[in-house]
Parts: structure tokens; sequence; C-alpha cells
């Protein structure tokens, strides 16, 4: 294992911290992957014909796939007077529930209109959990963008649901984020085999396999963006296992080793079972190294993720980062991944956007990763862009998927070398 | 409160910003918090933009309101001039702007930007998208033009066109096109593809076209107060509607309206034999009143089809779709409710519905071809390819484009004839679409199970998803459910196996008739006999 920390890591890196115009999703928008990963689950946005646009614009044609999640859009009426606004609450809730009666939790979640004419979701979830006990539970969080940041959507799901969770004195691991089914499965088959358990998960698949939690909880991380889930766990007596994240080959096994010795898994016995899939995801990476060898990278803000990507990139793929910037910076959380990072980059936190476009413009970086209303006018300009927002919606973690990972970023690039200028040969 | 998975329009800011979006050289600040820049991508992905939309959003947070955002939207709105140098700006506030009360008119005013700026009420919380465009353009127009002296030649200014519109880069190429025949010039097209300064001069054409009366009509109807110029009120969408339209600009103009059939197609490809079996083709239509008020005239008068429902979106236009409707005898619909729409089409049982991309997912999911003629749309309607809806060459991409989703004439033919034929069945889709034949063994042919169990690895049902649609449901279409028949009728198996044996394409509607002709006489269990009655009773 080569996790030897770079001469400098950038833990100590002085921050650019910018307010100003940000070019960002909000919160809701986690909703589009946290209701395929609870299967029992129904999101109920209390918001405007904007919300509902927003989520319809991010879902695609997912919409159709009989969603569970929709938008109870506030009318002129409901901001005349706030009294009704619970009681038209009430009723598009017993609606709803009645037309889907396998829905066990529901979440009232708030957007920018609810949270500005402050009507109080929070005593509105105990009422209507009191309303359909036992049969369904409500919860409520915010997703507003006065609030959240895109993937903060769901840390802000997840801490509303750690004060519910059962009190238990087991000494067990806690694996904290939403992942895609297939990665769950691997990360699980990968800790029973180190002999690390029990196991569970948050979120879970049913609202029936939530975990408990106590004292001897231990949770680890597989997602940076859960600051506010972190902090509710630590007050539930939960340990955090700091760590970097399980991206690439490297930060798999980091991230695995640390839990490991939580555990008291014996080093040998880790290298045996870590040594075929390492190999193989190291193997899938170099496939893909080639291209991104030497290349420049910046990073504008999204979902929290740039810090470890930019560590996986630098480390693993021999890029070159000339900003990383994130919505938001938890040293406690990504601290591993920028001990990590060697020196260099830009940490920005927070956006300007027309300033970040102008250093991102006089950098000239060989690949820009960045949101969907900035790739095509930077692509028209000559700059070569990976959309971020990929990289919440793919199977990107461990190692199966380091190589996938990988080829996220080179695509962008080959494909530039592909494409001929118009009436050049091929 | 209104529970709403789907919505067919955007709040009024976006039509807003469909407008300064298409326009050049306009500034739109908007007050707005953060995560209201995902209507950026609507421009840059969906229309795929390849410029930023002139939008400076003020992204205030939570942190801000206990502060001063006033203060935030002069920051933002002084920022934006001096960083885009606009000829003009539009200021407004999104839903959640509006809530906190800062005035952005009143704000921008006390700045003293020194190029003009326009002020913009748009409430969210009762209008939406189309509402917001049109209200947004009628402001400009209002705000820059003026009465002038006329054009020494013959102009006309082009009213409607936003960026995000259905076709309408391609609409207002083959209209110009139109109208330079006659010898008339366009003076403005706006607003996609106008600057303020272009607005300015509006006033010297000799009258309007109006292409999208949802985007645009307030507009010419202020111009016509303002400057005296006439307004068109024909859309040419269709052959008939095209030579009425050049009729009405004859009539205003005084000008002979010259034409130039010689590319002019669908006439002749829906004279020709191979579109007989177009005829009687029941068709359901639904989107934005205009575009589905010319798709009927279409429909039943160039293409030959039945129009079995119509209705739209936009409650702004409700009469004159009420009115289109009743000509056909027909009850309008309208609502915003697609899962109304989805009711309403399932009752109709087309054969082919012209519809949004909704009415494509409905299509998907009842197993009904479709095609798209109005927004809101996806980004395979935003072609590379020329492709208008207007004019003659419209006309003929219209032709095109419905009859794509149907089975061709040839192959309806074989499929009536040879029923179950083992590697032409009805299950395996039309020949032309991306769909995997599912070959059968010969003696599976008489068996009684559900065609379509097996959804993962069989065919899909005919007009289902598109390549590029990645929802990845394949959803049985209703024909491929097992027998359910309606008010207690019980079919014997070997009236289920006849009907079986009709092609896919009607046997929703022979089962739906055969069952309705049983119930009506009494008939408890439907027999073969049954089926050839209710036949006989309903031919055409």
């Amino acid at each position: 294992m080569s996790l030897d920390s770079p001469a400098r890591g950038c833990r100590d890196t002085p921050v650019l911290k910018e307010r100003g115009q940000r070019e960002v999703f909000c919160g809701l928008t986690g909703i589009i992957w946290l209701h395929r990963k609870m299967q029992d689950a129904f999101f109920l946005v209390v918001g405007s014909r904007t919300c509902a646009h927003l989520l319809q614009a991010a879902a695609g044609v997912m919409i159709f796939a009989e969603p569970r999640f929709g938008t109870a859009i506030l009318e002129e009426k409901d901001l005349a007077g706030l009294a009704d606004a619970n009681t038209e609450l009430d009723r598009e809730v017993a609606r709803l529930l009645a037309r889907r009666p396998d829905i066990k939790q529901l979440f009232l979640v708030g957007s920018c209109p609810s949270e500005v004419i402050k009507l109080d979701l929070a005593r509105a979830a105990e009422r209507l959990s009191a309303l359909h006990a036992p049969h369904v539970r409500v919860y409520n969080y915010s997703g507003s963008g006065i609030e959240t940041t895109f993937t903060q959507g769901e840390d802000a799901c997840l801490a509303a649901m750690v004060p519910g969770l059962a009190q238990t004195q087991a000494r067990e691991l806690l694996v904290v984020g939403a992942l895609p089914d297939v990665v769950e499965d691997q990360c699980l088959s990968l800790l029973a085999q180190l002999g690390v358990g029990p196991v569970r998960m948050l979120p879970a698949r049913r609202s029936a396999d939530l975990p408990a939690v106590g004292p001897n909880t231990v949770f680890a991380l597989v997602q940076p963006f859960l600051g506010d889930t972190h902090a509710a766990l630590v007050r539930r007596g939960a340990t955090h296992l700091p760590a970097p994240f399980p991206f690439g080959e490297e930060g798999t096994t980091a991230w695995l080793w640390t839990v490991a010795q939580a555990f008291g898994v014996s080093r040998p016995h880790f290298d045996a079972v870590t040594a075929a899939p390492r190999a193989r995801a190291a193997k899938a990476v170099a496939a893909h190294a080639a291209t991104l060898s030497g290349k420049s990278v910046f990073f504008f803000p999204d979902s929290q993720l740039e810090i470890p990507l930019a560590r996986f990139l630098a480390r693993e793929c021999g890029m070159l980062p000339i900003e990383v910037g994130t919505p938001f910076l938890h040293l406690g959380i990504t601290g591993p991944d920028l001990d990590l990072l060697p020196e260099g980059p830009v940490i920005s936190e927070g956006q300007d956007v027309e300033r970040q476009l102008d250093r991102q413009h006089a950098a000239k970086p060989d690949l820009t990763v960045c949101g969907l209303g900035l790739a095509n006018p930077l692509e028209a300009k000559g700059h070569t862009t990976k959309w971020a927002i990929e990289l919440v919606f793919t199977p990107v973690h461990f190692y199966e998927q380091a190589g996938d990972l990988a080829a996220l970023f080179s695509r962008p690039l080959r494909r530039k070398a592909l494409l001929t200028p118009a009436g050049g040969k091929p | 409160m209104k529970l709403t998975l789907w919505t067919y329009e955007g709040p009024p800011h976006v039509g807003a910003m469909r407008v300064a979006t298409g326009m050049t050289g306009l500034h739109y600040v908007l007050h707005a918090p953060q995560g209201d820049t995902y209507a950026d991508l609507l421009f840059t992905m969906i229309e795929r933009r390849n410029h930023r939309p002139p939008v400076t959003y003020t992204t205030f947070q939570a942190r801000d309101l206990g502060a001063d955002t006033a203060n935030l939207f002069k920051d933002a709105a002084r920022g934006a001039y001096e960083r885009f140098r606009p000829q003009a700006m539009i200021v407004g506030a999104s839903c959640t702007a509006e809530l906190i009360q800062d005035d952005p008119g009143g704000l921008a005013e006390a700045i003293g930007l020194p190029c003009p700026v326009i002020p913009l009420d748009l409430p969210s919380y009762q209008r939406k998208e189309n509402f917001g465009a049109d209200e947004t353009f009628h402001q400009i127009v209002r705000a820059l033009a003026k009465p002038m002296p006329r054009s020494e030649t013959i102009t006309c200014n082009i009213l409607g066109a936003t960026a995000l519109g259905f076709r309408h880069r391609d609409d207002v190429a083959e209209v110009t096109k139109l109208l330079r025949l006659m010898g008339i010039g366009v003076n403005v097209a706006a607003p996609m593809g106008a600057s303020p300064a272009d607005i300015a001069r509006m006033g010297q054409a000799h009258f309007n076209v109006l292409l999208y009366p949802e985007t645009g009509e307030s507009a010419a109807r202020y111009l016509e107060r303002a400057c005296g110029q006439p307004w068109t009120k024909v859309v040419p969408l269709g052959v008939g509607a095209t030579r009425d339209f050049l009729h009405e600009v004859s009539g205003l103009t005084g000008l002979s309206p010259k034409v130039d059939e010689s590319g002019l197609r669908l006439p002749w490809w829906s004279a020709s034999v191979d579109s007989t079996y177009l005829t009687g083709k029941r068709v359901f239509l639904f989107g934005d009143a205009t575009h589905v008020i010319a798709a009927a005239r279409i429909a039943a008068t160039e293409i030959g089809f039945e129009v079995v429902g119509m209705g739209c979106y936009n409650r702004e236009f409700a009469r004159p779709m009420r009115a289109a409707a009743k000509a056909y005898g027909l009850e309008a619909l309208i609502t915003d409710d697609y899962l109304e729409v989805e009711d309403a089409i399932a009752a109709a049982a087309p054969e082919l519905i012209l519809g949004t991309q909704q009415e494509r997912h409905i299509g998907k999911r009842l197993g009904i071809p479709c095609a798209v003629i109005s927004s809101p749309v996806h980004v395979q309607d935003f072609p590379a390819r020329y492709s208008p809806q207007m004019g003659f060459e419209g006309a003929n991409v219209i032709f095109d484009t419905w009859i794509h989703p149907l089975v061709m004439g040839l192959e309806e033919h074989l499929l009536t004839m040879f029923r179950e034929d083992f590697e032409f069945h009805s299950d395996a889709g039309p020949s032309h679409h991306g769909a995997k034949a599912d070959l059968r063994a010969v003696t599976d042919i008489a068996s009684d199970d559900a065609p379509g169990a097996d959804l993962a690895g069989g065919a899909l049902p005919p007009g289902s998803a598109s390549p590029r649609d990645t929802s990845g449901q394949k959803m049985p279409s209703e024909v491929q459910a097992p027998m359910a028949a309606a008010g207690g009728l019980l079919w014997q198996a070997a009236a289920e196996r006849e009907l079986k044996k009709i092609p896919f394409f009607v046997r929703g509607k022979a089962k739906r008739n055969t069952e309705a002709y049983a119930s009506e006489r009494g008939v408890a269990e439907i027999s073969v006999e049954t089926l050839y009655e209710a036949k006989a009773h309903y031919a055409r």
C-alpha cells in the first residue's frame, strides 16, 4: 500500500472563499436519486412551479417511470392565509397516501418559498406522522436553494432520519451515503470477506431495514457531502472513521484499511482479500491514465466530490489540478483527501461564477469539470469539458468502478482527438 | 396547493428567459435564490446553445435574508451592466423573490444605469411560462418601439419566436422565404434574433406577422395601437393555412399572393395510393392551442384522419380552442394535468397521438404511436436538420413526421393478410422502428399465452421508446395485457384467439367495440360470432 503522503498536501492551503453569483443546483435535486434508493419512500416538495419545473428538468424522462416524488405547488390562496396551508397539505397527503398504499416513509421537503413564508413543515410532519401511524412515518427536511447546494439535499434528508433511528449498544459499522445498488453490494461483499461486521447502511433500501445507532456504533462515510449527517450521528454517540473517499484503487484501499483497522483485521488478511480487486482496478485505471497523464484540470464547484476526485486524478491518473472549487469545505470529512492531494492547486470554496470563469479562461486547462449550464458554452470557446452531474449519477465508487471513473474524464479528451475539424482529413 | 408531478409549462420567469436568451444585446437581472440557475441548462442542453443565457441571478442564500437582499440586487445589476454592457436590461423576480418583496424595478431605477431598464411584473403563483414570455416581449416593445415613418419598400415584422420555441428557428426562415417571394422584406424578427436597437425600429414596418400567439400577441396588439400596424391572424401551419395566410398578407399589402409550390409535396404524398390506409385513422391532439388547432385542420382535411379528441394546456387560449373543437363535434379538453390527458386518450382509444413530450410518454405507456407537434419538447425535437412546421416545407416535414410512427401502408396490409405469420406477427412491431423482432415457433401461434409477458427480451409495443429515451420502461401495451373484459363479460377461448388474429394496431378498438356491442345486447359470453357481428355493426 503506497499511501505515502506527498511532501506537502493541501490541508493547510489557504482557501479562496468567494461570494457572488452561483451556478449550482439546489438540494431538491437529491430527490432524483434518493427516491430510487429508498424503495418505499415518497418525496413531497412543498414549493412553487419553479420547484416542479426543476425536478422535471433534472429528472428528464424518469418522471414517467412512476416516480415517487411530486410537488405540492403553492397557490395564491396558500400565501394569503397560512392557517389553511396546513389543511391543504393534510388533504394532499391523505390523497397521496390513499393512492399509493405502498409508501412507508413520506418526506415533506422544504423549498425556498416554503422557507421564506415560514411554513412549519417540521410540525406538519409530526402531526401527519401521528395521523398516519403506524403505517407511514413522515419526516421533514429542507432542500431549498437558500440553505442547500445540490448533494447537500441528501445530507439534509439523512440527517433528518438520524434522530428517529432506534437505539442500540451493539458494535456495528454504519456505512453512510446513498450508493448505486451494484456498488453497495460490492462494498458489503468486501467488508464481509474482511470479517468486518455487522454492517448497516444509511439510507437503507427499505424502511424496515433502517439501522440502529448508539455509543458503540462506528460509521464511515462513502460520500463527502454528509456534514450534517455526520454531526447528527456524533450527537447520537457514534464514532466517525475519517478516511479518504473510496474513489480509485488507492482511495478504496485507504477507506477499507481505515475500517479494517477499527475492527482488528490483520494486514496479511487484508492484503489477501484486496490483492485481486486492487490489481484489477489499477489495470483498468492505467488504460485511461495514458490519456490523462500530464493534463491540467479545473473544477467548478458542484457536489463536494471535487476534492476526493482531484486527489484521484492527481495521484492515480497523473493529472495536474489548477483549481479545485467546492461549494462547501468540511475539513473533518475531506481532510484525509486534502492530505494526499499534492500542493499546487487553488482550493476555492463558494463561487462568484463570473470571476471564476475569468480564472478558468486565463488558466486554459486541458479539462474543465463543470455543470450543464456552463459545459456547452465553454466547449464552444474551445475548452474541453466534463459535465459534473454525471459523477453523482454514475456508479464510480470502489475497485470495480475505478476504470469507469477514469473513463469519465478521459472520454472528452479522446473525443476531442477523434473529431477532425470540419473539412479536415481523417 | 396542487399536487403536481409533471408540468407542461415552467414558471413565468422562464418565459422571460426565453425572450432574453433569444435576443442579443439584452441582459436579464433576475432576483432569485441559489438553485434557480437550473433553467440555464434548458437552453445550453435541450436547445444546445453555445453561450450562457444572458441572465444574472442574484442567487441569495438564507444568510442574506436577514441582511439586505435589496443591496444584493443593486450590486448584481451594477455588476451585470459593467461586465456585459447591454443595450437594455430587463429586471424582475422569481417566485421566491416575489415573496421577499424587494422591488427590482425601483431598485434598478435608483442606481441610474446608463441604459433603458425595463421592469417585469410576473405573478409566479398565478401565471406560467407562456404568459411570462408574452408579457416580457410586450414590455420590451412598449418601452422601446416608437411610431415612425413606414419603410419605402413594403416590410413587416415577424413576431413571437423565442429561445426554446418548438421549431421557431426554421419557421422564421421558412416564413421569411414565403414573404420574400411576394416582394415583402422582413424589417425585424423578434424577440429571437433581435437586439433592443432592432426593437426600437419596429415602427417602420407596414404590418406584423404573428407566428406564435402564445408568445407574441400582446406585442402585436400594442403595436397595432401605438404604431398603427395591422397583424396577421392566420398561422401558416399546413398547406391550406399557408395559402390562407398568403391571401391575408395580400389583403394587407395589396400585393398579389405569389407562391412557389414547386417544392410542396404533401398534397401528392397524401393523394398517392399508399396513403389510402390513412383514411379515417383516429387521431388525438394535445399541446399548445395554436399548434393543436392547426394540426386538427391538417389531420382532417389534408391527411384524412378522423380527429377524435383535442385540447390544450394553456388556459389563455381556451375560447378559440373550444370553438375549434366544436367544428369537429368535440368537447375541447382544457387542462394542465397530464393524468387527465392520459385518461382522455385512453377513453378515446386513438390510433395516433399528436402531442408534446408528455403525450409521447403516454403513448408509450398505452402502446399508441405518437408524433410531437408542440412544446414542451426534449432535445430530439431541436434537430440539426432544417425542419420547419410552417409554410410548404413545413407541410412536407409534418407529413413525414406524423406518418412515420404508423405502420407503413404495405406492411399494414400484409400484416392483415397473414395475421399470425410466424415471423411477421403483430408482436414483432413495425419494421422501421428499433425493436427486436421476437420470432416465434410455429407451434406457439395458437397458444393462449398473453404476448408480451416476457418484456425483457421480447418486442416492444408499437410506438414505444425512441432510442434516445432511456427511462428503461418497457410497458406492455394495452392490447398485450391479458384479457380483461369490461362489465363482467366473458370471452370464450376461441373468440379470444380470434381477437388475437386481428392486427395489433386495431385490436384494442375491436375488443372495445365487441364488448360494447355485447353489453348493449345483454350478451354475457363473447363468441367468435359476437366478434364478427360487432365488426359488421361498426363497419365504416
